[in-house]
């Protein structure tokens, strides 16, 4: 952990590095599997946009440590048609959904990068119930940074981040920052 | 101030990026088995309608029912129009009972400005008069970006270099002026062809009246529909000659280069301006045309009702923010 690496502003705090975060994710990985018992019938679905190269990462992570020859089934979801705070935020242009495969009795990894009110990741489970019935959905966050306004809780943590409401957290490969 | 889609130079460069970069998302959420999101649950849609319209009323509808909006449909036939009801008191009845958007389309350029003065509503414009059909250009432009395939790649969604044709009767129609504008705006560069009887007496296009100088050389063909009253009119001596120099033949079809699309706006006539068979067109993307008309029309009202009202403002702060 280093305070003032050479990528971070001024304000800025970086509470994890790019190593931080890489280890953090083949841990979340080995939890993964763990839990599930392997990968087969395991899908992770990254939340647009912040969430996508975590589900790609974690995917990764996941066939090297079970070094299966099949691929880990990775899509991305976008939310933002089935937020509850319509009007406050725009779609982001090139954070189109993009899933192939079926979630009907699949097991779900929801994947985001920053888990704060739970109401992005609210708003995913509904895009998630109409693509397909998943027989269980898990939800994994390199970050939980607190201040839940419902009743979501994540399944798989790379960091508890205690922060004030005020405070902007974002999450990278390159590291997780404060401003 | 509620905001407007009323014409494409209104809109902007800027605007008409938006919602085509947001009709992608609507082209996503129609692939799927069930295609409708809760986006603008609570919101109200009306369609007014003073002139006849198939696609473009039933396109309205549909765009609203799968964004989950509640929609009403204002015929002018059944309505106290003909008991003398002005259009103004017709307008401000409807905003009564409380709507939230009023698709126009009117005989009258520039009727959707004046509703507008009306009411604190949003107001698309679905065709006025001659002058403007700012969602069929739209409809057009992502047509374009999702079916091309030249050999020079539209790199970031610029239509610079791409080669387009319009064909027609330019002065009558609304879907040309904004279908021109657009495709001007993104960096096409756009020739019509036109009988010098049916061009608008002011612009500043390349004209050419003979679809042969130009067919060898485009990228898009763009036929417009020939309407009969121009004859009645004597604007064009006969449909017959009207094929002969600017309908698309077996002759000239087999001219076109193989990666050349051909638009129409519909209603068709075949015989006239389409004298083959569509269907047998290897750049046919007129059911495209049709299709994606329901993706833009869903960004169109998304944009209105349900994005964020101020885009600078959201733009601006979106990028730092990556709360979930």
């Amino acid at each position: 952990m280093t305070e003032s690496s050479p990528g971070t502003q001024p304000g800025e705090k970086q509470v994890l590095g790019p190593d931080d975060v890489r280890r953090a994710i083949t841990r979340m990985a080995h939890e993964i599997i763990e839990r599930n018992r392997g990968t087969t019938g395991v899908a992770l679905v990254g939340i647009q946009t912040g969430g996508v190269w975590v589900a790609e990462a974690l995917a990764g992570e996941m066939s090297r440590i079970e070094s299966t020859d099949s691929e880990i089934a990775v899509g991305s979801v976008d939310a933002s048609l089935y937020r509850d705070d319509i009007g406050l935020r725009p779609v982001s242009p090139g954070s189109v959904s993009n899933l192939s495969f079926t979630l009907d009795d699949v097991t779900v990894v929801l994947v985001d990068d920053v888990l704060f009110t739970g109401r992005t990741v609210r708003a995913a489970l509904d895009a998630i119930g109409d693509y397909g019935r998943p027989k269980a959905v898990q939800l994994a966050v390199i970050v939980d940074r607190g201040h839940r306004e419902l009743p979501i809780r994540p399944d798989f943590v790379g960091k508890n981040l205690p922060t004030s409401a005020g405070e902007n957290v974002s999450a990278t490969a390159d590291g997780v920052v404060i401003s | 101030m509620s905001r407007s889609l009323l014409s494409i130079s209104e809109l902007g460069e800027t605007g008409l990026r938006r919602l085509l970069d947001i009709s992608d998302h609507m082209a996503e959420v129609n692939r799927r088995p069930n295609p409708k999101v809760p986006a603008l649950r609570g919101k109200t849609v009306c369609n007014v309608f003073f002139e006849d319209s198939t696609r473009t009323r039933l396109s309205f509808e549909t765009a609203a029912k799968r964004l989950s909006a509640d929609t009403m449909n204002f015929a002018v036939s059944q309505s106290s129009l003909n008991k003398g009801e002005s259009l103004r008191d017709t307008i401000e009845t409807i905003g009564a009972m409380g709507v939230d958007a009023f698709v126009i389309r009117h005989r009258s350029s520039g009727a959707p400005w004046q509703v507008g003065e009306w009411t604190t509503a949003s107001v698309v414009n679905a065709g006025d008069g001659w002058h403007a059909h700012p969602t069929q250009a739209l409809l057009d432009m992502y047509t374009v970006r999702t079916t091309l395939n030249r050999p020079v790649s539209l790199d970031g969604g610029s239509f610079d270099g791409l080669r387009v044709a319009i064909v027609g009767d330019i002065k009558h129609s609304r879907v040309a002026r904004s279908t021109t504008e657009a495709f001007k705006l993104l960096g096409a560069d756009v020739t019509w062809v036109s009988p010098r009887t049916l061009l608008p007496p002011c612009h500043d296009e390349r004209v050419v009246s003979n679809l042969d100088d130009v067919i060898d050389d485009i990228d898009i063909l763009y036929l417009l529909r020939m309407q009969n009253e121009r004859m009645n009119e004597a604007l064009v001596p006969h449909l017959r000659e009207y094929t002969q120099r600017f309908g698309l033949t077996p002759e000239r079809a087999a001219r076109l280069g193989e990666h050349v699309l051909v638009m129409h706006p519909g209603p068709m006539n075949r015989g006239v301006e389409m004298a083959v068979d569509p269907g047998e067109l290897r750049g046919n993307v007129i059911n495209q045309q049709v299709t994606n008309g329901i993706n833009v029309r869903m960004a169109v009202l998304f944009d209105l009702l349900g994005s964020g009202s101020d885009h600078a403002l959201t733009a601006a702060t979106s990028s730092g923010s990556s709360d979930a």
